[in-house]
């Protein structure tokens, strides 16, 4: 079928609030669950809007994460460049998704992750202890949201914390480039370095981390060396841009909601539930998935034919009336029991984010030592001055200056 | 009302630990992040939870059954 693309709402759109959708996505949301929208190469893909439509997609076999397809979906121009195209996991279809996936999982489950909690509240404290002492005001994005994941992350992998600030910049260049040929540069130099790593990790028989245990069961076929530079690179860039932004666009939805902030302040045992509201609330990657449809799939009166894309909106799944009453308010005692871990900020199915465990943790050390230890926290910026990133999916701020 | 039967496919499972987020009592993950049922018979009480595990999981790992 042909579809004149002119007349489509464009994706993506810019929000004007950070953390609510763009009014077009929520005017769409209004009108059904499944919508065609133009992206900048003037094709289309199917943008999800539904709660159960989305699930149901992500979660159904015939639909391909397979970037290296000539029909997947190109979102952003970045997204051409070649190193997205065989990205670890999340751009792999099963059986080879699935022997990736195992070989990891030890390494997120939620009791390894709890384990890992009183060192990532120590590193929070230190954090602080350092803001006090350079004195107000301080950038919490540079001083606070971003070191928190990216020591964790290192760590995790065995990826010296020392060369943070180069492996921080080249992420954020790769992931916010406004061309294939920036991210491929990025990317490359990324590459590079990992490479390196794990050469030294062989050449050492290093044991600290998963990039160490995984070099040594490299066996060519179900792990190739090019599998695990890979999965090292997956990771590093899945493992603090998101957490970061999300811990700082956290703080600015809170600061907002200042009742919100005092009902989590009053009680402890509510900072899970709360952690997930501003999950949902937030959605940081704007995205829950993309895919490509290999056979044709009907949904609730909706064709998706062979061949075309489909990209599922966390923001506005996460407002679905249907699972969401008022959805777009910001509620942190949301029913624990029925509604609130149900948000498509992790995606869903076979492909949920491995690092939810690790990120809902880092997430609620760092929210609760940050209001514990700076209970009068506020912008040094009138909120008009904040600067969001614009232009793509992956939400954030570029700097959030705060005094206390 | 009867009671359920819990199963869960270990060849699925894809370690997102979401049932154990759920019920710890029922769900375990074992040293490999895979999914354990430790009572496959839970109590009455546990039965919102484990409903919960199931429509949470993202694998469709888990299936209940009511138990004879
Ligand atoms: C607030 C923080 C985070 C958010 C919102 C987030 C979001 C997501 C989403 C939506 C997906 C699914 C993509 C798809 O289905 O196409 C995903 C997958 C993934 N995430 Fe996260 N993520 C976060 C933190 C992390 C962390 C901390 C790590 C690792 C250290 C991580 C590693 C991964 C990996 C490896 C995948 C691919 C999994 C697969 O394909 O099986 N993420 N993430
Ligand atoms: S929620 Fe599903 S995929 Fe996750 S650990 Fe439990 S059974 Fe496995």
């Amino acid at each position: 079928m042909t579809v004149d693309t002119a007349l489509l709402p464009s994706y993506p759109q810019d929000r004007k609030c950070p953390y609510q959708p763009s009014p077009g996505y929520q005017e769409l949301g209004g009108e059904g669950p499944l919508h065609r929208v133009r992206l900048f190469d003037g094709k289309w893909l199917w943008l999800v809007t539904g709660h159960s439509q989305g699930r149901r997609l992500l979660a159904d076999p015939r639909m391909s994460a397979d970037r290296s397809r000539a029909d997947f979906p190109v979102v952003l121009p970045r997204f051409e460049a070649p190193i997205f195209k065989p990205l670890a996991l999340i751009g792999f279809d099963p059986p080879t998704h699935s022997v990736h996936r195992r070989l990891l999982a030890p390494d997120f489950s939620l009791k390894h992750v709890r384990a890992l909690r009183a060192d990532v509240t120590a590193l929070a404290h230190r954090l602080i202890d350092r803001i006090t002492a350079k004195g107000a005001p301080a950038d919490l994005l540079n001083d606070y949201a971003l070191p928190i994941p990216s020591m964790v992350v290192s760590e995790l992998l065995g990826v010296p914390y020392d060369d943070h600030e180069f492996f921080e910049a080249r992420t954020v260049d790769l992931l916010q480039a406004k061309s294939p040929e920036g991210a491929e540069a990025a990317g490359q130099a990324l590459w590079d370095y990992l490479d390196r790593l794990i050469t030294a990790k062989e050449r050492d028989a290093a044991d600290d981390g998963v990039i160490s245990r995984l070099a040594s069961r490299v066996d060519g076929v179900d792990l190739t060396r090019d599998d695990l530079l890979r999965i090292a690179l997956a990771l590093l860039i899945g493992g603090h841009d998101t957490t970061s932004q999300m811990i700082a666009m956290g703080v600015v939805t809170l600061l907002e909601h200042p009742d919100q902030l005092d009902l989590l302040l009053a009680d402890a045992d509510l900072v899970p539930a709360a952690v997930d509201e501003l999950l949902r609330v937030v959605s940081v990657t704007d995205v829950s998935g993309v895919r490509v449809a290999l056979e044709d799939i009907e949904i609730d009166g909706y064709t998706v034919r062979k061949g075309e894309g489909v990209l599922v909106s966390s923001s506005m799944t996460n407002r679905d009336p249907e699972v969401y009453p008022d959805p777009y308010r910001v509620d942190v005692r949301r029913t624990a029991g029925s509604a609130s871990r149900q948000h498509m900020t992790f995606g869903f199915g076979i492909h949920q984010c491995l690092g939810q465990n690790l990120a809902r943790m880092e997430l609620e050390v760092a929210f609760t030592v940050l209001f514990e230890r700076l209970p009068t926290l506020r912008l040094a910026v009138p909120r008009a001055d904040l600067a969001f990133r614009k232009g793509g999916t992956m939400q954030g701020v570029h700097t959030l200056p705060v005094a206390w | 009302m009867s009671t359920v039967r819990v199963e869960a496919d270990r060849e699925s499972c894809i370690s997102a630990g979401r049932c154990m987020a759920a019920n710890s009592s029922v769900f375990d993950q074992d040293d490999d992040g895979i999914v354990v049922v430790r009572t496959t018979h839970p109590a009455p009480e546990h039965r919102d939870s484990v409903r919960k595990a199931a429509y949470l999981c993202p694998a469709g790992a888990i299936t209940l059954r009511s138990a004879p």
